[in-house]
């Protein structure tokens, strides 16, 4: 089997990249998703806000997901579900498995990698106690309310002030549970604000800022958990210890970029975002390998993921017809004082005058300037009010003006 | 009537049944929970010691070095992972080395082969992620992983297949000695002529049911970590000198590719405290890095505890009790038991023989057991022609360890099947991986209530009450 283009991943930022490679002039695309229909987590989120940056209006996800499915199959774009990519070589030979074809090779000319992200789990906090039923990752739970049509419990704890977390929180409230209180051991949240007010403030449900759980109970089914205040290493404080009497904690505790595959054809993780390093076109630093959406660093809005899986569809489309620049001065993303990382991390500027930079701050700032330095000049100073890790900023770049030297520096810091 | 009945289906129960399935006898094993292998065996370091360390002269000594001899052949018959990497004890002071020159001369004693003392040099070389501060090590070529509730599932069906009879969610209640014993569960008695009690951490209590000569189980907790599979810290299994608490925190890899780092021993008084503890992880992770100083403890997948069942002897008790002719005790079974559980299936074979019970072989005993199809395991060209058999094979249900919906399908049907998460997990490994089950169990649980025909509510996690769903979501969001 031969394709010009592999997406893999048919969620938001896979169906994006296809039509958009579709729309320059890519015939022979396959996108691949391994659920039973694509959308991706989409649509399991059946609450609203979708959309509004991009349709300038409020959808819910599988409504938002509709709307490019659509756009896929009146472009005829061929897709496969049920489909499991297995193995991806830096040759971009595809390894799928499904039950109609069995295991087939498929050869590409660019790949797009678009396989999001993963929740982190129990394990990975390392939260002690037993080992009971009735302790879900938010998404696991979102999928078994809202897929699957089955409660997962009547009394919730919920660790983690995470989006899905908070979303969960109102869901299974609207659902006859009792959500008792939404712990953060940050003195932050790392979710979006509105989401605050909408699913926590107006159910008045209690969010507990610097506090975690720090045991759990019982030995089949959860029967509560013990949650303390922590200090600024994060250690729990003694004499703290609250006990929740629950059937039920849910962890909202963060993503992580699902980036097995990735390795396996030998792409390169940066650190910081836990995704592949990318330049501005969203190629990897496998030539023809592009990867964009939550497997390149998590979103926390899906217009954003649109926008730059548009990014990578259009640049593998020039890169299949072989207009895709590699000459010319490259400068790299640093992420000065505040910042946790800045994507891309690489910019040709050949292939893009200007270029939206993605990045999240490490705390909040009140009162502060996001600055863009180009080594040591100050080329972009923005003021805000608030800045929250929990929301990802964007800050476009204008390079036409701008003097521009192989290996210059382009800082994002925060000002205070 | 039964020839003999082995109470408790762990490591040592099923080792002992699949020993006696060999002959014409007639064996139940009675099992308190609602799967086999579901207590100590399930949560343990999965090694097969060497030898060297339990003391000359001792039961310990003589069955583990002659356990782990039979792994090979157990293992190739049974189609259970095991792989011989062999172990390290690190030594970092002049103390320790001393401690290495003894365990080396108790281990010659002991009889166990390919022992050396490595130098510094020759320690860095084949582990160099170790702390640099090593100064030797005893190397112990004959030791070896394996995945210990995997031998002891197989252990069982391989005893099923050979006409063993299992009866799970069977505790036994009391034990009554008439001219046979009869053995009484909540809605069921047995009789039989021989009794083995295995127990496990309620060996004592079994035990007080029969006999007069009294020991106590003390519960001996562990604490461990997993690590991620893209985690490579050692290629040995690392242990630190011994203590008086025992083998200490050893840092290995598993069969199956992760890290296990662990464990910590702490005497407790519940037999069911599974739970893990914030210190006893602490205490776990401080004593590691004195063997590899850099533990990325970040890509920890899960935190687990086994409780050891230890008695105050410094031995395992194999015994037919004094005061009460056919009635066996396997009890205080802690480390280096599942090294040691296939010779002492065969050193209670001999005390059941002399104790009178008559043995014939069985001239239609299969000695192999055809294990679950590993589909990831397969060349590019088996795994096309499994899915052409069965296109079930083609649907990846556990992503992180590329599960296929057959091999959970085979988990659930075959003799002694699953018929929970955890018992569907232990089998065939969909949801051990990195996202712990995150994805797939709903796809499992769906599988699950099809082939076991229960409503999805009805699945349960692990053991009775591990309830995941408590109903039906309302028909209409408001």
């Amino acid at each position: 089997m031969q394709y010009d283009l592999v997406v893999i991943g048919g969620g938001p930022a896979g169906l994006a990249a296809a039509i958009e490679a579709k729309e320059n002039g890519i015939d022979k695309i396959l996108l691949i998703e391994r659920d039973r229909e694509l959308g991706g987590i989409l649509q399991q989120c059946i609450h609203n806000g979708f959309g509004l940056h991009i349709f300038k209006q409020q959808l819910t996800g599988p409504e938002y997901a509709e709307r490019f499915i659509n756009i896929l199959k009146e472009k005829n774009i061929e897709y496969i579900t049920n489909t499991m990519v297995l193995d991806i070589t830096d040759k971009k030979e595809v390894y799928i498995l499904n039950e109609k074809l069995g295991y087939k090779k498929i050869n590409a000319k660019a790949v797009i990698l678009a396989m999001g992200c993963r929740e982190r789990t129990r394990g990975a906090i390392s939260i002690p106690g037993f080992r009971p039923s009735g302790i879900f990752t938010a998404g696991t739970a979102q999928r078994f309310l809202n897929i699957e049509g089955y409660m997962v419990g009547k009394k919730v704890v919920i660790l983690g002030s995470g989006d899905i977390g908070l979303i969960m929180a109102r869901r299974l409230t609207l659902e006859g549970a009792k959500v008792i209180a939404v712990v953060e051991i940050m003195p932050y949240s790392t979710g979006l604000t509105r989401n605050i007010v909408q699913c926590l403030k107006d159910f008045n449900i209690p969010l507990l800022f610097e506090h975690t759980v720090i045991d759990i109970k019982g030995k089949s089914r959860v029967e509560g958990v013990v949650v303390a205040k922590v200090d600024e290493n994060k250690n729990p404080i003694k004499g703290t210890e609250i006990y929740y009497e629950c059937d039920t904690l849910l962890l909202s505790v963060g993503l992580i970029p699902e980036n097995e595959l990735s390795k396996k054809a030998g792409v390169i993780i940066d650190k910081r975002t836990s995704g592949p390093f990318v330049t501005e076109s969203m190629e990897t630093n496998i030539e023809g390998i592009f990867a964009c959406g939550n497997v390149v660093h998590v979103h926390d809005l899906v217009d954003y993921v649109t926008l730059e899986a548009k990014r990578a569809g259009k640049a593998a489309a020039k890169y299949i017809k072989g207009t895709l620049r590699r000459d010319g001065v490259k400068i790299i993303t640093i992420n000065g004082k505040g910042i946790r990382y800045v994507v891309p991390q690489i910019i040709n500027i050949n292939n893009s005058k200007e270029v939206t930079l993605f990045f999240r701050v490490d705390n909040i700032y009140k009162d502060c300037k996001l600055e863009v330095r180009l080594n040591e000049k100050v080329i972009k100073s923005i003021k805000k009010d608030k800045v929250t890790p929990g929301e990802m900023e964007t800050i476009n770049i204008d390079f036409s003006k701008l003097d521009i030297k192989q290996d210059d520096k382009l800082f994002v810091e925060v000002k205070e | 009537m039964y020839d003999v009945l082995i109470i408790g289906a762990g490591i040592i129960g099923t080792s002992i049944a699949r020993e006696l399935s060999k002959y014409n006898l007639k064996v139940c094993v009675l099992e308190k929970d609602n799967d086999v292998a579901n207590g100590t065996t399930k949560a343990n370091s999965a090694i097969i010691h060497a030898g060297y360390d339990a003391k000359n002269g001792t039961l310990k000594a003589r069955l583990n070095v002659l356990g782990n001899q039979m792994f090979d052949k157990l293992c190739r018959d049974l189609d259970v992972p095991f792989k011989r990497i062999g172990s390290l004890v690190l030594a970092f002071d002049d103390n320790d080395l001393n401690t290495l020159h003894k365990l080396y001369d108790n281990g010659i004693k002991n009889g166990v082969k390919d022992l050396y003392i490595l130098s510094k040099e020759e320690v860095i070389n084949i582990e160099p992620n170790v702390n640099k501060t090593v100064k030797a090590a005893l190397y112990a070529k004959t030791a070896g992983i394996i995945g210990p509730f995997e031998m002891a599932i197989a252990l069982a069906e391989n005893a099923y297949e050979n006409g063993v009879e299992f009866r799970l969610n069977s505790e036994v209640i009391d034990i009554k000695k008439e001219d046979v014993y009869v053995v009484y569960t909540k809605n069921e008695k047995f009789k039989a002529r021989y009794v083995v009690n295995c127990a496990g951490l309620y060996a004592d209590k079994i035990n007080d049911m029969v006999s007069k000569n009294r020991f106590k189980i003390i519960p001996r907790r562990g604490e461990y970590y997993l690590l991620d599979k893209s985690v490579k810290l050692v290629n040995h299994i690392i242990f630190q000198c011994p203590t008086k608490l025992g083998k200490g925190v050893l840092i290995t890899p598993t069969v199956h590719g992760n890290t296990l780092i662990g464990p910590n021993a702490e005497d407790l008084e519940d037999k069911e405290a599974i739970n893990t503890t914030r210190e006893g992880l602490r205490f776990v992770l401080d004593t590691a890095k004195k063997s590899v100083e850099d533990i990325p403890i970040g890509m920890s997948i899960t935190n687990f505890a086994g409780l050891r069942a230890r008695t105050e002897l410094d031995d395992f008790i194999i015994k037919e009790a004094e005061d009460s002719k056919g009635f066996i005790n396997v009890a205080g079974i802690e480390s280096p038991g599942l090294s040691a559980a296939p010779a002492i299936a065969l050193y209670v074979l001999d005390i059941l023989k002399s104790s009178g019970l008559e043995f014939v072989r069985k001239n239609n005993f299969k000695n192999k057991r055809k294990g679950i199809i590993k589909f990831s395991d397969l060349s590019f060209e088996e795994k096309n022609e499994l899915i052409k058999k069965d296109s079930r094979y083609g649907r990846i249900i556990c992503r992180c360890e590329e599960i296929t919906e057959g091999e959970i399908v085979d988990a659930i049907r075959r003799p002694l099947g699953a018929t929970t998460l955890d018992g569907v997990k232990r089998r065939v490994r969909a949801g051990m991986g990195r996202c712990q089950g995150g994805f797939c169990s709903p796809r499992v649980m769906e599988i699950l209530s099809r082939e076991l025909k229960v409503k999805m509510e009805d699945i349960i996690k692990d053991h009775e009450g591990s309830y995941i769903l408590t109903g039906p979501t309302k028909k209409e969001v408001d």
